[in-house]
């Protein structure tokens, strides 16, 4: 047995090792955005203290690839709201919005929804509390009454079917509204530069700016009741555990639960703590471990995504622009489709990747080598196009070889360009795999994900600064391979 | 003495045909070529002198006919043997910019696993005959002169002691000084052996002055071949005599 063959057994032999070893394990996901973080820390908190194994891998980037995921198996289950799986997961159905009816299409997937926690985190329309205690303002429909009230609406809020116009018509309120950032929402109806917006129901920001919702009374809001959207082999052991957690957590405790983070700066494991020790009675501290990721795993993830990634791109690119640029129409089909995945949105592109290779390092590294294929091929190409005819007759003229030819000619006198394009490739891949983190491949996209999420600057700074150092090593690093490799006159940069 | 697979160099064409694109470069040409004394092919642009050398080189197939060298017929087979003992010096040097000039002399040599101590010695003897300062040897191409990047492209040809040279105008875009300069070093050195040369050219007179021979190329025939002093003295075509004639002009008004 060679040695490649003995090392693709004992590789294979440990990711079955793994697997065995994660069988009793329960791996939890979450969403991008802090309630989503803080739900799964407090299934993973409340499920520890049963005496279970948890693997957390939080911090999807999105719907689909939470979905994704749990369809490939990589997690057990993960916070979701019946609305969003009506209209994310669901699709095109024209379904009821009620517990049952989602469970019985979920059940054709083999998922479940359950545990319903008892809150109900939908659109909502927010005003000041002083004005609602003055007016009286209790419900939405308290406010046709008014006249000349400054609506302003996030720009999504405003676009949506189940969104502003609708509202409007439903409450018979006047149809004058504005767009506003959502971000700025809550600050400008606070000062008084607005009098309505748009809000989530739970969000924690609500009691810090000291806002009041008013009722949906026509329940013209669809609902987003929260609850854990599983895969049907889950454990009974830990559903059970699950469904013990239905209704204690209504609309007013997520709000506060979610100020305790976003209001409070408490982390999502300490805030999480808070409310399962009220839950259990207990005064247990929170587990460490959730808090600050260790730098330097994250560091080598990271280098070890890139490299990999730019290692096979300029492989490949090499292969390819050797194998196409003696024809115009091919090279120039092959630029054409390299251009074209590179216009694929990076978060769009991991998410594609999903169901053909799940989540994790595999697929973020894929998307990646395609990401860095079109500035290797495109200057590879260009580089070798350059080489001029003359020397490749000289080579031809001394009894050259092709592989003598590729050696000694081709590659040397393509390699200036081909490099900068390599660098140019590795440079954007440190910044792009960053967001390899949405789809759970780790590296310094995971802070800078979760402190997005969290507003908070240090965790985003945390895994900024270090991405932005290995990008400027990585360009210095190529400096010196340039160097060493080109002669002075043939060197690209200065 | 055998001609046939000998040191001889000779270079055949036989009933040679060539087209590129649509266009007829050659047709039905045949020519014996003996390198000794130099035969230079003089011609216009789009005489199809180049593609005569590209076909005695295997960079192009004869369409028909066949090519012959040392007297061996050219195939994919032995095309990479033949071309060892081949010298091959193209106009502006076409040195191999990412190569010092002394890399430039001795790729070929180890490439083929000689003693690089050796082709040191051989770079140096020749670009002292060629009057190339030895310090250029360590410069890249770049840092020499158009003449010196000649002088080294002639001394990259003859490294190995190639059985025939074929040089395609590598003394045209110099200097008058530097070119005669260039010609009589060139002289001494390929008289000084058994090995040939064929020059192509556009320029009787230099053809006059390097070549024992001649033949002269138009729209892909041969229209004249022999010695060079008789043709000049005796041209046995009016294109050939539009050739001396205005070859004459020039020496007359420069």
């Amino acid at each position: 047995m060679s040695v490649t063959a003995r090392s693709i057994v004992v590789v294979a032999a440990t990711f079955v090792a793994l697997a065995a070893a994660r069988a009793d394990e329960v791996t939890i996901g979450s969403k991008n955005f802090p309630e989503s973080y803080l739900l799964a820390e407090i299934a993973a908190q409340w499920l520890e203290r049963d005496g279970h194994v948890v693997e957390r891998r939080f911090g999807f980037g999105g719907t689909k690839v939470a979905y994704e995921a749990l369809l490939g198996a990589e997690i057990d289950f993960y916070p979701e709201y019946s609305g969003t799986i009506l209209s994310a997961i669901l699709d095109g159905a024209e379904l009821a919005n009620d517990i049952d009816t989602i469970n019985a299409e979920l059940a054709k997937q083999a998922l479940v929804f359950t545990g319903q926690l008892g809150f109900n985190n939908t659109y909502a329309v927010a005003v000041r509390r002083d004005d609602a205690e003055r007016e009286g303002w209790r419900r939405v429909s308290d406010l046709a009454a008014t006249d000349d009230l400054r609506f302003a609406f996030s720009h999504e809020f405003l676009q949506r079917n189940d969104g502003w116009p609708g509202l409007a018509a439903a409450y018979r309120l006047p149809r004058k509204a504005t767009g506003i950032e959502h971000g700025l929402a809550y600050r400008a109806l606070a000062n008084g530069d607005i009098d309505v917006t748009d809000a989530y129901s739970t969000d924690g920001d609500i009691a810090r700016f000291d806002l009041v919702l008013l009722e949906d009374t026509l329940n013209y809001f669809p609902r987003y009741d929260a609850g854990w959207l599983a895969g049907q082999s889950l454990a009974p052991a830990v559903r059970a555990r699950l469904d013990a957690l239905t209704g204690q957590l209504d609309d007013a405790g997520m709000r506060d639960l979610n100020a305790r983070v976003v209001v409070d700066g408490l982390s999502f494991a300490e805030a999480a703590t808070e409310f399962v020790n009220r839950l259990d009675g207990s005064s247990a501290a929170a587990p460490s471990r959730t808090g600050e990721p260790a730098l330097w795993p994250l560091v080598l993830r990271h280098v070890q995504l890139t490299l990999a990634a730019i290692a096979a791109a300029t492989l490949a690119g090499f292969a390819l622009a050797l194998a196409t640029y003696r024809s115009a129409r091919a090279s120039g089909a092959l630029l054409y489709i390299a251009g074209l995945i590179q216009t694929i949105p990076s978060i769009a592109l991991l998410a594609l990747m999903i169901p053909l290779l799940g989540i994790g390092f595999v697929p973020a590294l894929v998307a990646l080598f395609l990401y860095a294929l079109l500035p290797v091929l495109r200057a590879t190409l260009t580089a070798l196009a350059a080489v001029e005819p003359v020397h490749r007759q000289v080579a031809a003229a001394m009894g050259m070889s092709g592989q003598q030819e590729f050696m000694h000619v081709l590659l040397p006198l393509a390699l200036p360009h081909a490099l900068a394009g390599i660098r140019t490739a590795a440079v954007i891949s440190i910044g792009t795999a960053t967001l390899a983190a949405f789809i759970g491949a780790g590296g310094l996209g995971e802070p800078i994900v979760t402190g997005l999420a969290l507003n908070d600057t240090r965790m985003i700074l945390s895994g900024a600064i270090p991405a932005a150092l290995l990008a400027v090593g990585t360009d210095l690093a190529f400096d010196v391979l340039e160097r060493r490799l080109v002669p002075p006159h043939m060197r690209v940069s200065r | 003495m055998n001609v046939f697979a000998s040191g001889a160099p000779t270079l055949v064409l036989d009933d040679v045909s060539k087209s590129l694109g649509n266009v007829q470069v050659l047709s039905h040409l045949s020519v014996d070529i003996d390198g000794r004394g130099g035969t230079a092919l003089v011609g216009e642009s789009g005489s199809g002198k180049s593609t005569l050398l590209a076909l005695a080189l295997g960079l192009l197939r004869p369409d028909t006919g066949s090519v012959t060298l040392f007297g061996e017929r050219l195939d994919d087979n032995n095309v990479r043997a033949v071309r060892q003992r081949i010298g091959y010096a193209v106009q502006e040097a076409g040195l191999f910019p990412h190569l010092s000039v002394r890399d430039n002399l001795t790729l070929q040599g180890r490439l083929q696993g000689l003693d690089r101590a050796a082709l040191n010695v051989r770079a140096d003897e020749l670009a002292e005959r060629m009057r190339l300062d030895s310090a250029m040897l360590g410069r890249y191409p770049v840092e020499l002169s158009g003449g010196q990047q000649q002088r080294a492209g002639i001394c990259r040809a003859m490294m190995l002691e190639p059985t025939l040279l074929l040089l395609d105008e590598p003394f045209s875009g110099l200097d008058v000084v530097t070119r005669i300069d260039i010609y009589k070093h060139f002289i001494e050195l390929a008289s000084s052996r058994e090995a040939g040369f064929v020059l192509v050219t556009h320029d009787l007179s230099e053809a006059h002055r390097l070549c024992e021979h001649v033949a002269i190329l138009r729209h892909g025939e041969i229209i004249a071949h022999g010695r060079t002093a008789e043709i000049i003295a005796n041209p046995p075509h009016a294109y050939a005599r539009e050739l001396v004639e205005a070859q004459r002009l020039h020496v007359s008004h420069g």
